[in-house]
């Protein structure tokens, strides 16, 4: 058994949480550099420079790149021959938030109750996906996520009749009511099978696969491929004010299912859609 | 080209913008998101007073990161405006006349706009730290328990905008995205 400190876990949670949300990852930023020469709206292209001017001056003053630093998401992947030590995990990392966001001058975007609605000054809890896998290293992905780009999430309970064609229609449906909304361009995580619970988190976690990278399944590749050139001829562009950039990059992920059901969750996130991982 | 605005902005000078308007603010905004409007409103509904007079004034609807030291303000680009719909047509009949954000609005508040004269402002939504770079103080006036969410008085120089829905009712999120879609 490898003995692994909690401590550990909060510091390193502490650094990817402000890492991620002052520091474009390359891929989104390359992206929108990429997307520049093919942008045919003025306004469009204006916007996509002061995107990039954006990030650029926050990582140059370690600023956040948007002040809606979000829920911290976070995966963690425990090895079975792991056994942690000095307290409660998920006390570490709800910890290594809490120091991340306060040293990091992050804003805390989080309400104790969803109803009585009381920050809790410290954007603590998380939400916190916990995996058991193989072999004695622990895995972490932080992926903050904000809310304008959340809300326009969408889960669609289809049936098997309504195929390919059913999952194509509904993504491009989630995009196309999000419309100006979630700071467009936008990144889409889509998670198809699995159940209503598990194709919402297939969808999240497509998310954290780099922008123009491709699924491993040939046919759900060719998907990804095709309903990116959908998404960018519905015209909304950036900002929603028309142009050719609506979407980066649309990421799928895939799960057995019940006979009865075709479940669609479509994560909706922005040009500012962050993740940092390290493995400990 | 560029139109400078300072603020306050009058009823005639918001009838006087149109949509497509590259625009530059300077002078005094205030922020406030859900929270602060909810709360503004009950308020003034129990007889207490507004915080902020709102007449001739913008409201930017943002909550900032906090400052790091030096700083007059965090990273501070705009949220989603449709969630500011329940109150905005209040808000403009209270003298409101200049609304930035980023996202769509209602016909309730472009009703409210065309009936008292007000224009709705687009900023770029996740460009908070090239915002921030205009924002010359920041001080809150109310509602400090609400933490990023209270009201902040800014004082703002050449803050970039686009006039997207006018007081006529012209709305870019209409007009524009067709003349890119293709088929
Ligand atoms: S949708 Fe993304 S870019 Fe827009 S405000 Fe939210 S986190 Fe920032």
């Amino acid at each position: 058994m490898r003995e692994v400190n909690v401590s550990k876990i909060t510091d390193c949670i502490k650094r990817l949480c402000i890492d991620a949300n002052c520091s474009l990852n390359d891929d989104i930023y390359f992206s929108l550099k990429n997307s520049l020469e093919g942008e045919k709206s003025p306004i469009g292209r204006d916007i996509l420079n002061q995107i990039i001017k954006n990030a650029d001056l926050a990582r140059k003053k370690c600023k956040p790149i948007c002040q809606d630093t979000g829920m911290a998401v976070i995966f963690i992947e425990i090895g079975q021959d792991v056994h942690i030590t000095g307290g409660s995990l998920t006390d570490a990392v709800n910890e290594g938030v809490r120091q991340g966001y306060k040293d990091g001058f992050l804003r805390k975007s989080v309400v104790g109750d969803p109803l009585i609605r009381v920050n809790t000054g410290d954007n603590t809890p998380a939400v916190i996906h916990y995996n058991i896998t193989e072999g004695d290293k622990i895995k972490i992905d932080v992926a903050p996520k904000g809310f304008g780009s959340e809300n326009m999430s969408k889960i669609y309970m289809l049936k098997p009749s309504d195929g390919i064609e059913g999952v194509k229609n509904s993504v491009i449906d989630c995009i196309k009511k999000a419309g100006p909304n979630p700071c467009p361009p936008m990144v889409v995580g889509v998670g198809i099978g699995g159940n209503f619970e598990k194709c919402a988190c297939l969808a999240k976690k497509a998310l954290l696969r780099p922008v123009g990278s491709s699924s491993d399944i040939p046919y759900i590749a060719d998907m990804e491929r095709e309903l990116l050139v959908r998404a960018n001829k519905l015209g909304i562009g950036p900002q929603g004010l028309g142009g050719s950039t609506t979407v980066l990059g649309i990421n799928i992920e895939a799960f057995a299912t019940h006979i009865a059901g075709l479940p669609v969750a479509v994560n909706i996130s922005c040009h500012v859609t962050r993740h940092r991982s390290a493995v400990i | 080209m560029k139109i400078s605005i300072t603020t306050p902005v009058t009823r005639d000078k918001a009838r006087s913008l149109k949509a497509g308007d590259i625009v530059e603010i300077t002078g005094v905004i205030y922020t406030a998101r859900d929270a602060a409007h909810k709360r503004m409103l009950e308020n003034l509904d129990k007889g207490i007073p507004l915080p902020v007079d709102l007449t001739d004034n913008t409201i930017y609807f943002a909550g900032p990161a906090p400052a790091k030291p030096g700083e007059a303000i965090g990273s501070v680009g705009p949220t989603t405006s449709y969630r500011m719909d329940a109150y905005s047509p209040r808000t403009i009949e209270l003298g409101l006349t200049c609304m930035i954000g980023k996202g769509a609005r209602n016909k309730a508040v472009t009703d409210a706009m065309k009936k008292y004269g007000a224009v709705y402002i687009g900023a770029v939504g996740g460009a908070g730290a090239l915002i921030s770079e205009c924002v010359k103080s920041c001080e809150v006036v109310a509602y400090e328990d609400l933490g990023s969410e209270a009201i902040h008085r800014l004082e703002v120089e050449a803050f970039p905008g686009i006039v997207i829905i006018d007081s006529e009712g012209n709305n870019l999120y209409e007009t524009e995205p067709p003349k890119y879609a293709e088929k």
